[in-house]
C-alpha cells in the first residue's frame, strides 16, 4: 500500500512515512518500538533481536527493505554513465545480474557503496545506503540518461536464511531454485511484476523481493503463508546488523564515513582503505576518482579496515585497538559475539601499515556488570574473509534445508 | 617522437590563441592554429558592418596589452601602431556639465573632488599594480608544498605587506567590496562617481553595489590605465599577432571549426573538424572558453563528475552588447567640443543611474536607461569610414544573454532605447545614422563562439580568480585530461586584450615538457 502520495502538495507534512508493509509490521511488532530509517518507520526488533537473528540463520527472516535508497538509471547512455560513476566495470554485469560497487568523489574517497541491478538490457537499479540523487544527477551531465530516485515507488523485502528458497518455491515461484547468487528474475504476482534477486546483507542463502507498493501487503501475506511451516519470522534491523557483521559486510556511516558528509579530510576513505580495492577497475579510461586513486595506489593506504577475531566473549564495542607494542593504532567500528562462528568478532579501522592478515593486536574492551565498568585487554588477530560463510550461500539449486 | 607527438594544436585564433601559438612556435614546437571564423582575431577584430564603415566588432579600447608580449613578439614591427593613446575618459552629463578624467587629474568638478581623485587614483594604481604583478605568473596552487607555489604565494603576501600598514589594511578592506561604497566615501560629484563606477562594472554581471566591483575596477587599471585606439581598429592587434605567430613558424588555418577534441584512453589524441577531418596531436591548447572547451568540445563524460560540475557552474552570463553606428558626419554632444568627442565617452551620469540600469539584468530584462562606453575611432583613423563620415562604437549594458522575452523580439526596441539614450547627449545623432548594428551577447555567443557572450569568458571575480580561474583543478592551464590545456580569457588572469593567459599557458606547456 502506498502510504504517502508524493504528487500531493502537502506530502512534506509527513515527517516520516509508514512503509507500505506498515500494517503487517504493526501486527507483528510486539515490542511496539519503532525506529527511523531515513524517510521511513522501521522496526528495530519485533519480539527479540536474538530470536530474529536465529531465524535468519536457521530458518528464514523477513526484513522490510523499502527505506533503502533506490534509483533507476535508464536511457541510451546508462552503461557509460554507470561506468563513469562507479569504480568497477559495469559492462561485466550482464542483464539479469547484480553487482556490488562503491562510488567515489573526484578525490577518490568513497561516497557510498551499493548494489547495481541490471534489470533488463540498458536498465539499472542502484540501491545505496545514503541519499545519492544529487550526486547521481550531477554525474549525469553530458550523458543521455534518465536518473530518478524510486525509493518510494518500490516496496522491498529481504527474505534471508536456509529455508528462504523453499519458502519461495511454496509461494509458487517456479524455477527460483535455479537462480544463482547475484542473479535476478521476474515473476508474475497477482497481475503485477515481482522481481526477485538472490542477494542480501546476511552472507547466507537469501533473496530480495521487489514489487510495487500497491502489492506490498498481499506479498507479505503470501510469503508468511508459504513460510509458515518453514519457521518464517519478521526480522528487525538489530538482527540484520548482527547478520551483516558476521558476514563481514561494512555499513556506511558506521564502518566508514561517506565522503560527502565528512568535514575532516583524514576521515574519508579510499576503496583500498576499506579493503575494496578489487572493485576498482583502472582499465576503464575515466571514472570518478580514477586519477586520485591511481596516485593513492602509488602512495599506499593510510588506513585499513580489518576483520578481527578477538579472544574471550565480551563484545569489543567502541574499543581502541593497540599494536602488540601497545601503540594506539585504531578503533573498532562494529562488534559482536557471533553465535554462528562461535567467536568474538569485530570490524575495525587501523592505521597502515598495520592490518596485514594474521597480524596480532590488542583490544581495550570496556564492559559493564550491574552498573560497574570494567576494562580488559584482549588479544586479537586479523582474519580474512567472512566470519561465517555457510556453503548454502553459493549452492544452486540450494538444498531444501 | 613521431610527428604528431611534436605537434601542438591551438583551438582559436583569438589574441590569446595567437600569443600562445607564437610562444610555442618560438620554443620549437610545430603549431597549428585552428580558427572557426574566416579571419583570425576572435573578439579582437575589425569588421565592415556597413559598406565603407569598419569597427572593432567586440573589444574597441586597448588598455591591458602586456608590454612584454608587445616587445618580445615585436608587434610594432608586425605593423601594430596606435592611432591614438592616452584617451581621456569623459563622464557625460545630459546638461553639459561633463567631467574629464585623465589619470589622477579630473576636470569639471569641485576642488575637494579633485584632491580626492589624486589620493583615490594613487591608491587604486598601487593596488592594481599588485594584481597586475600576478598577470604574468602561473597562479600558485593552494595546499601544495611545491616550491614555486609557495614562492608565488609568498610574493603575493609580500606585495601586500610592503604597502605598509595603513594601505595594506585599506587594500584588504576594499578588494572584495563594492565600488558604490568606496566612491560614496570619497567623492561628491555624481557624474564623476557614475563614470568611475562604470569602470568597475563594464563586462560584468555586477552593479556598483555588488561586491567584487572594486576588484573589477582594479583589474581594469592593472595595465596602467592608458586607453588607446590601435590604428585599423582592434583587429590590428591580432593581425600583428598572427603575423608574429606565422613568422615564428605557426600555421594558422581559418575557416576550420573544431567539432571535437579526441581522447584515447584518457589522453588527448587530436581534434576532429566540423568537416570530419581528424588531426592527430598529443597536445591541444584551447582558447575557446572553458565551458565550450570542456563540456562542448571534450564532453563532460570524459571528465570526473565533480570537476565537470564546477565547469558547469562557472558564472558566465554575458551582459555587454555592442552598438555600431555609421554616421553621416560628426555627432555633436551638448557642451563638448569636437576634440572631446574623440575621447572615451561614458554614459553613466550617477551611481544611482548605473545601479538602476543594472537592476533590470537581475530580472532578465535589459536596461530601460542603459550605460555606455563610446568611442568614435574614425576621428583618429580615417581607414574606418569614408571621408566626412564616422563610426561610433559603443559597449552598452545591461543586455543579459538570457533575456526573459528572448532577443528576437527585443532587439529593435533595445537598439531604439540605446539610440534614444545617446540622443540625450547628442540630440542630432539619430538623424545622422546611416546604418546601425546591435550585437547582443547572444549574437556575440554565436559569432565569436563565446559561451554567454561573456567579455571575460567567465565572470572576473575573486572566487574565479588566480588558482580558482576558471575552476580549481584547471587553474594552471592544464586540465585534468593529460594533453589538454586552456589558454583563453577564461583562464588566469582573465579577459581583455592582454595576452597574458596565452603566454602563461605557453610557458606552462613548455615547462611541462622539461619535467
Ligand atoms: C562586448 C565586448 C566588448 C569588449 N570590449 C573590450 C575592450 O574594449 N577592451 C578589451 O581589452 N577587451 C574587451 N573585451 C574583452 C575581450 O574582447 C576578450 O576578453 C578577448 O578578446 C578574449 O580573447 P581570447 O583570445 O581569450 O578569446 P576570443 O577572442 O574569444 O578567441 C577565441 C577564439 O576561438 C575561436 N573558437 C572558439 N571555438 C572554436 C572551435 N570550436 N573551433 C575553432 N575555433 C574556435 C573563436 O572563433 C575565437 O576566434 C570585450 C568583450 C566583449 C564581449
Amino acid at each position: 500500500m502506498r502510504t504517502v502520495r508524493f504528487d500531493r502538495r502537502d506530502h512534506y507534512r509527513h515527517k516520516v512515512f509508514p512503509s507500505p508493509f506498515h500494517a503487517r509490521q504493526q501486527a507483528h511488532n510486539e515490542l511496539k518500538v519503532w525506529s527511523r530509517w531515513f524517510d521511513y518507520l522501521s522496526v528495530p526488533a519485533y519480539t527479540c533481536a536474538q530470536m530474529e537473528y536465529f531465524a535468519g540463520r536457521n530458518a528464514c527472516g523477513v526484513f522490510d527493505l523499502t527505506p533503502m535508497t533506490k534509483h533507476r538509471v535508464s536511457g541510451p547512455d546508462a552503461l557509460p554513465y554507470l561506468n563513469r560513476l562507479l569504480t568497477r566495470d559495469v559492462g561485466k554485469i550482464r542483464p539479469g545480474r547484480v553487482g556490488y560497487s562503491v562510488w567515489c568523489t573526484d578525490e577518490g574517497q568513497v561516497i557510498d557503496d551499493g548494489t547495481v541491478f541490471h534489470l533488463r538490457e540498458g536498465e539499472y537499479r542502484i540501491c545505496s545506503q545514503e541519499h545519492q540523487i544529487d550526486w547521481f544527477l550531477i554525474s549525469a551531465l553530458g550523458f543521455d540518461v534518465e536518473v530518478v530516485e524510486e525509493t518510494h515507488d518500490v516496496a522491498a523485502l529481504a527474505l534471508q536464511g536456509p529455508t528462504s528458497c523453499a519458502t519461495l518455491k511454496r509461494m509458487g515461484l517456479d524455477g527460483i531454485e535455479n537462480l544463482t547468487p547475484f542473479g535476478l528474475a521476474h515473476f508474475d504476482f497477482q497481475g503485477t511484476q515481482l522481481m526477485v534477486s538472490r542477494t542480501g546483507y546476511t552472507g547466507d542463502l537469501g533473496y530480495e523481493l521487489w514489487i510495487d507498493p500497491g502489492h506490498a501487503e498481499p506479498l507479505w501475506n503470501r510469503l508468511f503463508e508459504a513460510g509458515r511451516l518453514l519457521g518464517i519470522k519478521p526480522m528487525g534491523s538489530e538482527a540484520l546488523d548482527l547478520l551483516r557483521i558476521e558476514a563481514g559486510f561494512i555499513l556506511a556511516g558506521v564502518d566508514f564515513m561517506p565522503a560527502q558528509q565528512t568535514v575532516r579530510p583524514t576521515h574519508t576513505r579510499t576503496p583500498f582503505e576499506l579493503g575494496l580495492g578489487w572493485l576498482v577497475d583502472f582499465d576503464k579510461p575515466v571514472f570518478n576518482g580514477r586519477r586520485a586513486l591511481l596516485a593513492a595506489r602509488e602512495r599506499g593506504p593510510r588506513y585499513r579496515l580489518v576483520r578481527l577475531d578477538i579472544e574471550g566473549n565480551k563484545p569489543a564495542h567502541h574499543s581502541y585497538v593497540y599494536s602488540t607494542r601497545n601503540k594506539n593504532i585504531g578503533w573498532v567500528t562494529s562488534a559482536m559475539w557471533s553465535p554462528s562462528a562461535k567467536a568474538n568478532i569485530a570490524l575495525a579501522t587501523v592505521a597502515a601499515p598495520h592490518g596485514e592478515p594474521g597480524e596480532e593486536m590488542r583490544i581495550e574492551i570496556y564492559y559493564q556488570r550491574e552498573l560497574k565498568w570494567s576494562r580488559m585487554m584482549a588479544s586479537a588477530r586479523v582474519v580474512e574473509g567472512a566470519f561465517y560463510d555457510p556453503p548454502r550461500r553459493r549452492e544452486t539449486p540450494p538444498l531444501d534445508h | 617522437m613521431t610527428d604528431h607527438d611534436a605537434r601542438i594544436i591551438v583551438i582559436g585564433a583569438g589574441h590569446n590563441g595567437l600569443v600562445c601559438a607564437a610562444y610555442l612556435a618560438r620554443a620549437g614546437h610545430e603549431v597549428t592554429v585552428l580558427e572557426a571564423a574566416a579571419e583570425p582575431g576572435g573578439a579582437a577584430v575589425t569588421r565592415e558592418f556597413a559598406p565603407g564603415f569598419r569597427v572593432p566588432a567586440c573589444a574597441h579600447l586597448l588598455y591591458l596589452l602586456d608590454d612584454g608580449i608587445r616587445k618580445e613578439l615585436a608587434l610594432d614591427k608586425h605593423g601594430l601602431r596606435m592611432a591614438r593613446s592616452g584617451l581621456v575618459s569623459i563622464g557625460l552629463d545630459p546638461d553639459g556639465g561633463h567631467v574629464r578624467i585623465a589619470g589622477a587629474s579630473v576636470g569639471g568638478v569641485a576642488d575637494a573632488d579633485q584632491e580626492a581623485m589624486q589620493a583615490h587614483h594613487r591608491r587604486m594604481r598601487r593596488f592594481a599594480h599588485i594584481i597586475g604583478r600576478l598577470h604574468n605568473r602561473q597562479p600558485p596552487r593552494l595546499g601544495t608544498t611545491d616550491r614555486r607555489d609557495l614562492a608565488s604565494l609568498a610574493r603575493l603576501a609580500l606585495d601586500i605587506r610592503t604597502l605598509g600598514r595603513t594601505e595594506m589594511r585599506e587594500f584588504l578592506r576594499i578588494a572584495g567590496i563594492n565600488i558604490y561604497d568606496v566612491l560614496q566615501e570619497r567623492f561628491e560629484n555624481p557624474v564623476l562617481k557614475g563614470a568611475l563606477s562604470l569602470d568597475a562594472v563594464l563586462g560584468t554581471f555586477l552593479g556598483p553595489r555588488s561586491n567584487n566591483s572594486v576588484f573589477c575596477a582594479l583589474h581594469r587599471l592593472s595595465g596602467g590605465g592608458d586607453y588607446a585606439l590601435p590604428a585599423g581598429g582592434m583587429g590590428a592587434v591580432t593581425a600583428a599577432l598572427a603575423s608574429a605567430a606565422r613568422e615564428a613558424g605557426a600555421e594558422i588555418r581559418t575557416g576550420s571549426p573544431v567539432a571535437r577534441i579526441l581522447v584515447d584512453h584518457d589522453r588527448v589524441s587530436g581534434v576532429e573538424l566540423d568537416d570530419g577531418e581528424w588531426l592527430p596531436a598529443a597536445k591541444v591548447v584551447s582558447s575557446a572558453d572553458p565551458r565550450a572547451t570542456l563540456h562542448g568540445l571534450l564532453g563532460a563524460r570524459h571528465l570526473e563528475a565533480g570537476f565537470a560540475h564546477r565547469v558547469g557552474n562557472i558564472r558566465m552570463r554575458g551582459c555587454a552588447a555592442k552598438v555600431h553606428l555609421a554616421l553621416d558626419g560628426m555627432p555633436e554632444f551638448t557642451g563638448l567640443d569636437a576634440a572631446g568627442a574623440g575621447e572615451r565617452l561614458l554614459i553613466a551620469p550617477s551611481l544611482e543611474y548605473v545601479e538602476r540600469a543594472f537592476n533590470h539584468a537581475k530580472y532578465g530584462e535589459h536596461s530601460a536607461a542603459p550605460v555606455a562606453e563610446m568611442t568614435l575611432p574614425s576621428l583618429h583613423d580615417d581607414s574606418l569610414a569614408p571621408a566626412g563620415q564616422h563610426v561610433l562604437s559603443a559597449v552598452v549594458q545591461w543586455a543579459p544573454r538570457n533575456l526573459k522575452q528572448g532577443w528576437a523580439d527585443a532587439r529593435a526596441a533595445f537598439l531604439d532605447t540605446v539610440i534614444d539614450t545617446m540622443a540625450r547627449y547628442a540630440p542630432g545623432i539619430r538623424e545622422q545614422i546611416l546604418h546601425a548594428e546591435l550585437l547582443t551577447p547572444e549574437d556575440i555567443e554565436r559569432q565569436f563562439r563565446i559561451t554567454g557572450g561573456h567579455w571575460h569568458h567567465g565572470e572576473l571575480s575573486l572566487d574565479q580568480f588566480l588558482m580558482m580561474r576558471p575552476v580549481p583543478g584547471a587553474g594552471q592551464y592544464a586540465t585534468p585530461v593529460p594533453g589538454l590545456w586552456l589558454c583563453g580569457a577564461g583562464s588566469h588572469p582573465g579577459g581583455g586584450v592582454m595576452g597574458s593567459a596565452g603566454r602563461n599557458a605557453a610557458r606552462a606547456i613548455v615547462g611541462s615538457n622539461r619535467e
